[in-house]
């Protein structure tokens, strides 16, 4: 492998009181610049993944090594300099509701560089509320005023405030429309090529998986049971990622794509 | 590109044609001086970027700020640097950031329209609120199968019974007081026995509903608001209705019931309560025993007074209920509202308690229940 891993985790192991075992000897490698996709059914702990991975919640056992730097049983202010560089967007944005978007965008530059003057502030948040895709009236705005689209393009560009390497996106096309999912799949893989992100994207999304992902792994059974890309994936005789990629919707999103590319 | 902090150096090398150096990284972590620097910089400026390792979107708006509005000029630029430089000039539209400013006095005149009007409208809602709740009621008596006895019997436990210990202990040392207070003044005319009186009357007519009530209003009146803001924020209470519950049914007449209900009755634990404690204060500092003391207060305190106090209670479990799930209701948009209507619930109903109470003081002494 001559790409060198961004993310590695070994013998992950998470549970929830006695008898709620959700990962069990997990292992998983995120490699630099790719875009890797996290498929599983509902309850196989994607979200305790990403959780665990920036820090949100202590895994029982287990290794974590994001950016080089081993993550579990670090304290907050310790953490800090990891943490500036990736960027987090939450399911339903978690943006903070009493600030105006621009404002959302500006507390991360603002925790970190205090030292930076207002206006320049202003210039920044500005640009990244741009290139997140939103319009130009949206920086003033609160979130409860934004669409459910634009506010998890508002959540994409508090993420990229501090132009992070590594980004985490949680079901970014879960309740968009098609044509607004399909805009925010190109938006994430223009983001990503042109600022040379790492994505770690967790996602049910069928369409985003064909469209956007480099690879994909399977959580099934308390630990990735498969990573590769949906080719290599087909390949493998695991009933479900038979039934998830050959299922009705997975034929239908593969054959969108066929045809996406004799078109093009 | 781990090595953020690394050996970066931006300087400026001072050549006659004012050419602006940049090595190292150029990112966010130096924007506060690279700004600085640029700025000092004399005009016509050229920005040679050949040295620059690393640069991230904050380092390019540098760059790209300062060719926009001083015409400097980039040589130098790496293919990933110039492919940054393009990005930002990409996404460089005139955005607003921030709300439109307007000048302090007509900030002001904002505010204070905006104020009248809020407080036009929260009257009107409160109004059309009073309305929905007796419309509520109304459909409650035509079709009592519509009653949630579960529902409202909850709300007696969660308005009354837990609330028997804070109030009891507070109504207690309440009695306790007005005996140490009385009995310090009156000693001085040598007519300690009175204090009895002062204990029965104050506590009975006055002191047990009203504080009873400033009690209720803190406990229940705000969770009554943050429990039905909750709810709106939630959308649950739309989910309500789309499913054909009507929320003043069954959020509203519920809590209602329960402190119109639970409030005489709180009130009259009240007022035994605080007649304990002055009872126990007397037999203690003046050597009156029990035995007598009933007796007095039985001499001494008119049954009207027992109808002040008991009549007023409901009255004010009625307007607590009321401002608390009325500015429930009023929350929208963020978590913040929960929170300021929560404390508009307590305020209000505590103002309106108090304002009610005077009323009530006055009518009573012209009824004749002195």
């Amino acid at each position: 492998m001559t790409t060198p891993a961004i993310i590695t985790i070994r013998g992950l192991a998470n549970s929830f009181g006695e008898d709620q075992q959700v990962h069990e000897g997990l292992d998983l490698e995120v490699r630099r610049g790719e875009i890797l996709g996290v498929v599983g059914g509902s309850g196989t702990g994607k979200s305790v993944l990403m959780r665990s991975i920036i820090g949100l919640q202590t895994p029982d056992e287990g290794e974590i090594d994001v950016l080089g730097e081993n993550m579990i049983g670090r304290d907050d202010l310790d953490a800090k300099n990891i943490r500036r560089r990736w960027g987090i967007l939450f399911q339903n944005g978690a943006l903070f509701s009493t600030l105006t978007v621009a404002e959302n965008v500006q507390v991360p530059i603002r925790e970190y560089f205090p030292f930076i003057k207002p206006p320049l502030l202003d210039e920044i948040a500005s640009y990244k509320i741009a290139m997140s895709g939103l319009p130009a009236d949206a920086g003033p705005k609160y979130p409860s005023e934004l669409s459910g689209g634009m506010r998890k393009r508002a959540g994409l560009a508090r993420a990229l405030a501090l132009d992070p390497e590594l980004l985490f996106l949680d079901e970014p096309t879960a309740g968009l429309d098609p044509i607004g999912a399909a805009a925010f799949d190109e938006l994430i893989v223009n983001l990503k090529q042109r600022l040379e992100l790492t994505v770690f994207l967790i996602t049910h999304d069928l369409d985003t998986l064909y469209a956007i992902c480099d690879r994909v792994a399977v959580l099934s059974d308390k630990k990735v049971v498969a990573v590769g890309t949906i080719e290599e994936l087909l390949a493998l005789d695991h009933p479900w990622i038979q039934d998830y990629f050959n299922g009705p919707r997975g034929r239908a999103a593969s054959a969108g794509l066929n045809k996406g590319h004799r078109e093009a | 590109m781990g090595d953020d902090q690394a050996d970066s150096d931006t300087r400026r090398e001072s050549e006659s044609d004012a050419v602006y150096r940049m090595t190292g990284s150029l990112t966010i972590t130096r924007a506060a001086s690279t700004q600085r620097e640029l700025d000092a910089a004399q005009d016509p400026l050229t920005i040679d970027l050949a040295g620059v390792k690393k640069m991230d979107t904050v380092g390019a708006w540098l760059i790209h700020r300062t060719m926009r509005d001083r015409q400097a000029k980039v040589v130098g630029a790496s293919p990933d640097v110039q492919k940054l430089l393009e990005q930002v000039a990409d996404a460089d539209h005139p955005t607003k950031v921030r709300p439109e400013q307007r000048s302090a006095p007509m900030r002001a005149l904002d505010e204070l329209g905006e104020w009248v009007s809020e407080a036009g409208r929260t009257l009107i809602g409160l109004l059309g609120f009073l309305g929905a709740v007796m419309i509520g009621f109304a459909a409650v008596i035509r079709h009592p199968k519509r009653f949630r006895l579960n529902a409202v019997v909850q709300r007696f436990d969660l308005v009354g019974v837990r609330a028997l210990g804070i109030i009891g202990l507070m109504t207690f040392l309440i009695g306790v007081v007005i005996g140490q207070q009385g009995a310090v003044q009156l000693e001085q005319f040598g007519a300690e026995v009175y204090t009895i009186n002062l204990i029965g009357r104050l506590s009975i007519r006055e002191l047990a509903t009203l504080m009873t009530a400033i009690m209720v209003a803190g406990r229940s009146g705000s969770a009554f608001a943050a429990q039905i803001g909750t709810m709106k924020i939630t959308e649950e209470i739309d989910a309500m209705r789309t499913i054909g519950v009507s929320p003043v049914e069954a959020l509203v007449i519920p809590r209602m019931l329960a402190s119109v209900i639970m409030m005489p009755l709180l009130s009259f634990f009240a007022m035994i309560m605080s007649l304990l404690g002055g009872g126990i204060f007397v037999w203690v500092a003046l050597g009156i025993p029990p035995l007598t003391f009933v007796q007095r207060i039985q001499e001494v305190v008119p049954i009207t007074d027992l109808y002040v106090g008991l009549i007023k209670a409901p009255v004010f479990g009625f307007i607590i209920a009321l401002a608390g799930c009325f500015q429930g209701m009023q929350v929208e948009g963020n978590s913040e509202e929960v929170g300021t209507r929560t404390t508009a619930a307590v305020v209000q109903s505590i103002f309106l308690v108090i304002v009610l109470d005077a009323v009530f003081a006055v009518f009573f002494s012209q009824v004749g229940w002195l």
